[in-house]
């Protein structure tokens, strides 16, 4: 299968902490593939540390067979990665629409029209509250604008961290079926940071394992599921 | 009455000019969350630019008003631009990311540079320009006493208007515009979206020169003198402005500018020339006692 993400041997720091000690990993073109770990754990750094904010300090990060390891943010994002963050970051500030012209911002302007329609279909709350600032959307609506202004930029991959926290299940479920249908019809590859370990696994072709800062594990999300060591850490006693 | 009425315009005069001055403030506080104290001095040096821009003009036989006004418009506005760039590219940029305390002294330390830069080049001494624009037409009458609106009012009202409605169109409808808003509120998250940050704070440091320099035009226009510490009272006075309307609202420096000038004209007007300075900043104190926030800032809450 085709490369699209590698990263070798990276260390992020912030300041003295050093938050990822060595990561090692790849994604594939037309995956999905789910990282998970416990809190601070660095999962979150990783995929700042992709999108060049915090740098890493050591090591490579290649995208699409480009090193991608010292380029600008913007320049990382107008290549073809998109992330929703932790904590979702919206613009509180602008509408829901203003919101997902700014994620078109990388975008050819010809495909915001039919872009749009499609983060509508997926996501119809978002049609209905357009006008709606930014700042005074739920939690849940909030995370569904997160992802629909990732994907106004019409990525190769697309970074999600923890799309389903705080959630009531239907919801996680829908967001869940989302990403699938957009890697399954859009092609999009998708990195994928979760808690809920379960769910996460289920969905992935394959997933790694992070404890603090190294990756730990891997193998596809079955495979995962069934390891002892994973069940004992990350899904007994919940799901 | 019409007294009154002359105050109001020489109110409304001047509050455009610290109106314009005002929205270079308010907009790099908003996107970088700093005080430039250097902006008056670029105010400054768009009223020198001007002022040679027509002499040279006089000296090619340029010498049509309204051609002349607007070449100069265009080259002030320009070349004001450069200065404001080279500012945040030189003197701020490297110091993204360090303590505000660090930032505030550089742009403390460029205005004195720029003045004494301005000192040096142009001399200490006051530099005269012919009145181009003169005449006007009678308004209101009482007795012998004559209101009259000049001209070159009413082309500075017109100038304004025009120029804040520009802004406002560029900040709230176009690419620029936004990606400036979204650079104030998150800039990291504006990063993330593939908005050059860099580029777009840059941009906002031109923006900001450029209203400087025309408002630079009109003091040159309105008062005929300028020096090179013009920058420091005028620019205190719109940051002043920019405080009271709000920092970082743009319809707030609007305001602020046109309060600030209506106080200080109907101060001196009805009480002591003396005092107009201290007037403005006591309705300013007021004003922050009561909303820290001016009056058209929004205080922050909202779900993040
Ligand atoms: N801005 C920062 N400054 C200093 N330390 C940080 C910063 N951000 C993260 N860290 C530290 O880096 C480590 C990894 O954090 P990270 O956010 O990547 O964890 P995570 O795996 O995403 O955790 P969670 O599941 O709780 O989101 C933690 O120890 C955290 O305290
Ligand atoms: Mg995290």
């Amino acid at each position: 299968m085709q490369q699209m993400l590698t990263v070798s041997g990276v260390h992020t720091f912030y300041g003295n902490i050093e938050a990822l000690r060595g990561v090692d990993l790849e994604v594939h073109a037309g995956e999905i593939v789910s990282l998970i770990g416990a809190n601070g754990a660095g999962k979150s750094t990783l995929l700042m540390t992709i999108c060049g904010d915090p740098g890493a300090a050591r090591g490579q990060v290649v995208f699409d067979g480009t090193d991608i390891t010292k380029a600008r943010t913007h320049d990382i994002i107008c290549s073809g990665i998109a992330q929703s963050p932790e904590g979702r970051r919206i613009f509180p500030r602008m509408t829901i629409m203003e919101n997902l012209q700014m994620g078109a911002t990388t975008a050819d302007p010809k495909f915001f029209a039919e872009d749009l329609e499609k983060v509508f279909s997926l996501f119809p709350i978002l049609e209905q509250r357009q006008g709606q600032r930014g700042g005074t959307l739920s939690g849940g609506e909030q995370q569904m604008l997160a992802i629909g202004r990732a994907l106004m930029s019409r990525p190769r991959l697309l970074l999600l961290d923890e799309p389903s926290l705080g959630l009531a299940p239907m919801v996680v479920k829908q967001i869940f079926n989302v990403i699938k249908e957009i890697n399954a019809e859009e092609k999009v590859t998708v990195f994928l940071v979760e808690q809920n370990a379960f769910h996460a696994l289920r969905l992935a072709h394959r997933g790694y394992v992070m404890i603090n800062g190294k990756i730990t594990l891997t193998g596809t999300g079955q495979e995962l599921l069934a390891n002892p060591e994973v069940r004992a850490a990350y899904l007994e006693g919940g799901h | 009455m019409a007294y009154f009425v002359e105050q109001l315009i020489n109110g409304l005069t001047l509050g455009a000019i610290y109106g314009l001055i005002a929205i270079g403030y308010t907009m790099v506080y908003g996107i970088i969350g700093m005080i430039n104290f250097a902006h008056g001095e670029i105010f400054m040096i768009g009223s020198f630019i001007c002022l040679l821009s027509l002499m040279v003009l006089g000296l090619l036989g340029i010498t049509w008003v309204p051609l002349a006004l607007l070449l100069t418009l265009i080259i002030a506005m320009i070349l004001t631009s450069m200065y404001g760039w080279t500012l945040e590219r030189i003197a701020y940029r490297p110091l993204r990311g360090s303590p505000r305390l660090a930032a505030l002294i550089t742009a403390i330390g460029m205005s004195i540079f720029l003045q004494n830069y301005v000192q040096i080049l142009q001399g200490a001494r006051v530099r005269p320009m012919q009145p181009l624009i003169s005449g006007g037409f009678e308004i209101m009458q009482s007795g012998d006493y004559i209101v009259s609106l000049s001209y070159l009012r009413l082309f500075i009202w017109v100038l304004t208007l025009v120029l804040m409605v520009a802004f406002t169109l560029i900040i709230t409808r176009t690419a620029l515009g936004r990606a400036q808003r979204a650079c104030e509120q998150d800039r990291g998250m504006a990063a993330l979206i593939g908005i050059n940050v860099d580029k777009t704070i840059s941009l906002t440091f031109v923006m900001g020169a450029a209203l400087a320099s025309v408002a630079g035009m009109m003091f040159l226009l309105s008062y005929g003198v300028i020096d090179f510490f013009i920058g420091f009272l005028a620019g205190i006075k719109a940051f002043t402005a920019a405080v009271l309307g709000g920092i970082g609202s743009l319809p707030g420096a609007m305001l602020g500018g046109l309060l600030i000038g209506l106080i200080e004209a109907f101060w001196s007007g009805y009480f002591t020339v003396e005092y107009k300075d201290v007037a403005a900043f006591a309705i300013l104190v007021l004003v922050l006692i009561f909303r820290p926030t001016g009056l058209l800032g929004k205080p922050d809450i909202e779900k993040v």
